[in-house]
């Protein structure tokens, strides 16, 4: 641990009646990080980042901020900002005004008031916009309006609500370049909620996963996807190819095909097991595979092709993907196989 | 291949547009009808002369708009203006926290408020002025109640006054504030008080710079409704004003009915008419500029 943790969330809980929408959830986020929260809808994470904010109260469970206590003060209060998922902007105030209200809610002098809406401004590229309303603005500009107004305050944390959900394809693109940009700029730290697992894992330096209220997993993007927590983190992150058996010294007993190998993990598990395989760790062989298959059908990318092959005993095709394109022809016969330590044992 | 899809899109527009039509057509057929009509009958009725027994005469003149002149009349539209404003500033002061109160219930007391505050609506207009006849007069249970407390030594003049016809018109309109700014409360997004509390401001300044200005087109809507028919009114300046308070409306009504005056109650008419027309008007234009439409801030 080299950075000193900026927040502190522990054990928090959240019910709405039977609806249990934080369950024990406990995580840490650095000074500086740009943190996901990442999950299927519904699984918490508007409510995690309300609990922060202060509109919402947990059940139980505290949040610290640079070691003090968070929960104890009033939501005006708290050095916390919140891009809200449908921006929230003012529609009676122009662009410069919104940017300006939060400054002015700290009664700073006009003077730097008007020079750091300014600066902001040219930050997300807004100069020319600065005497519009947002009903005349573009979703990707109102976007930009409402980051500004959130970072023109220089919180020390910023809580951005699937920022980029609203806008269309390519310009959410170049907004995730972009909002990895500013943060570098701006030295905030920034918890991005998103139920993209690609967005996640491009812009983000850790990752939560959560699921029906609980936390699956925190890691890096890579640590997340070569060493899945559970299965539900494995089947949420890329693809995967998953086999049902019982974990075994070395790999897991698939009952359709005997022993398949993998990496020991640690802590060991043991019973009913699956073992995981990401497509490119999966290798056509000439002889000696760990599975025999036909070719159910080719895909070329470009860079890259998907080939997936049915094998005899396994439902869903086994995916693999390799470089360039596939030398091998739809309906033949294969052998497919992987190195030990690429296959993950998941408990079940 | 384009032109085509284009075509076919217009006709749907055009389909889209009949459908409408279709249906706007008896509500604004009725309305045009019976607006339209009478506006025209009195705009023509404004300029003729007054006939022996009623109705209206040749020549044309602008007799009538001169003698609206006189500050005989110029007052009476004085007076109710003033009181009219008086109504609508009272009904704001008290249906704006009513509705902001109503809309901060749970769901289901905001249905039984909101019924609570149209049951006035349920009894007819007359019998519920004649109770503040009840409630006023010398012996009534309102100076009753302030005698025995001490508070009086003799009855006070409640009953006839111009207080009494702003009591009276309060009573009767607060409603028509109450609906149309709870339905521009509720309809603000709450987001909105959220990113104001976010962006470190109390609840008191999200209020100010938020709720307030947002819901100022909704407050207007309501405040026009309770000043246009409290300035027309002419039942409660005659029941609770005891004819000493003379409003527009009772002055209108007069000249039809008794001076047999047509003309000019015509002129008075139309005063009223282009008033009102001028208070919607700036109501629309605060609404477009709140909103952002059209016009840069
Ligand atoms: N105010 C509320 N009242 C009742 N249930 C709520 C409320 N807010 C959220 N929930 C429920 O809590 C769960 C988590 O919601 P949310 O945090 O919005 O999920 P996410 O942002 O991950 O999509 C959902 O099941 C949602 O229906
Ligand atoms: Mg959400």
């Amino acid at each position: 641990m080299t950075q000193k943790h900026l927040v502190e969330i522990s054990g928090l809980s959240k019910s709405y009646g039977d609806v249990v929408a934080l369950d024990d959830v406990s995580i840490s986020i650095k000074e500086n990080e740009f943190f996901a929260l990442l999950g299927p809808s519904g699984c918490g994470k508007t409510t995690l980042l309300r609990v922060i904010a202060g509109f919402e109260e947990p059940d139980s469970g505290a949040v610290l901020l640079g070691g003090e206590n968070l929960l104890s003060l009033p939501p005006h209060k708290r050095p916390i900002n919140l891009m809200f998922q449908s921006y929230a902007l003012f529609p009676h105030m122009s662009v410069e005004r919104n940017v300006a209200y939060g400054l002015e809610r700290e009664k700073l002098p006009k003077d730097e008031i008007r020079s750091r809406v300014k600066e902001v401004l040219a930050t997300v590229g807004l100069m020319d916009k600065a005497r519009t309303r947002p009903a005349q603005l573009s979703g990707g500009q109102r976007q930009r309006v409402a980051l500004a107004r959130a970072i023109v305050k220089r919180p020390q944390l910023l809580l951005l609500d699937e920022p980029l959900s609203a806008l269309d394809r390519k310009v959410r693109a170049e907004m995730q370049l972009e909002l990895k940009r500013l943060q570098h700029e701006v030295g905030i730290t920034f918890v991005v909620v998103t139920h993209d697992q690609e967005e996640a894992m491009s812009m983000a330096d850790r990752i939560a996963v959560m699921s029906l209220g609980r936390v699956q997993q925190v890691d890096t993007p890579v640590g997340m996807y070569q060493r899945p927590a559970n299965v539900f983190v494995a089947d949420f992150i890329g693809t995967s190819n998953m086999f049902e058996g019982v974990a075994v010294a070395g790999g897991v007993d698939v009952t359709s095909f005997g022993f398949l190998p993998a990496q020991d993990p640690t802590p060991a598990v043991t019973g009913a097991a699956y073992l995981m395989v990401r497509p490119e760790d999966v290798r056509i062989v000439d002889d000696g595979g760990l599975l025999t298959g036909t070719v159910l059908e080719t895909q070329f990318f470009g860079g890259a092709s998907t080939i997936a092959v049915q094998v005899a005993g396994h439902l869903a095709p086994v995916v693999l993907t390799c470089q360039g394109t596939a030398n091998v022809q739809r309906g033949a016969s294969v052998q497919l196989s992987w190195l030990a330590d690429k296959a993950v044992m998941l408990a079940r | 291949m384009a032109s085509t899809v284009a075509q076919g899109r217009g006709a749907d527009k055009r389909r889209a547009l009949g459908a409408r039509t279709a249906f706007l057509g008896p509500g604004l057929l009725y309305v045009t009808a019976f607006m339209t009509i009478p506006i025209l009958l009195v705009v023509s009725y404004a300029f003729l002369t007054r006939g022996r027994f009623g109705g209206v005469e040749f020549p044309v003149t602008l007799e009538n708009f001169v003698r609206a002149l006189d500050p005989i009349y110029l007052r009476v539209l004085w007076n109710s203006i003033f009181i009219a404003s008086a109504t609508t500033l009272l009904a704001l002061l008290i249906g704006y926290p009513t509705a902001y109160a109503i809309t901060r219930l749970p769901v289901r007391w905001r249905t039984v408020a909101l019924v609570l505050v149209v049951l006035p609506f349920w009894t007819n207009f007359l019998i519920r002025t004649y109770a503040w006849i009840v409630l006023l007069n010398s012996q009534g249970p309102v100076n009753k109640t302030l005698e025995s407390l001490g508070l009086i030594d003799a009855p006070l003049e409640l009953l006839y006054t111009r207080g009494a016809v702003i009591a009276g018109l309060l009573y009767a309109y607060l409603p028509l504030m109450i609906l149309p700014v709870y339905a521009s409360i509720e309809r603000l997004d709450r987001s909105l008080l959220e990113a104001a509390t976010n962006l470190g401001a109390s609840k008191f300044w999200s209020f100010i710079t938020v709720t307030l200005p947002l819901t100022l087109p909704g407050t207007m809507i309501g405040a026009i409704f309770v000043f246009v028919p409290s300035l027309g009114n002419f039942i409660v300046p005659e029941l609770l004003g005891g004819g000493k308070t003379v409003m527009v409306g009772n002055l209108i009504r007069d000249q039809f009915l008794k001076a047999r005056d047509w003309p000019f109650g015509a002129v008075l008419a139309l005063v009223m008419v282009l008033f009102l027309a001028g208070l919607f008007a700036v109501q629309a234009i605060v609404a477009r500029r709140i909103n952002g439409r059209g016009a840069r801030a």
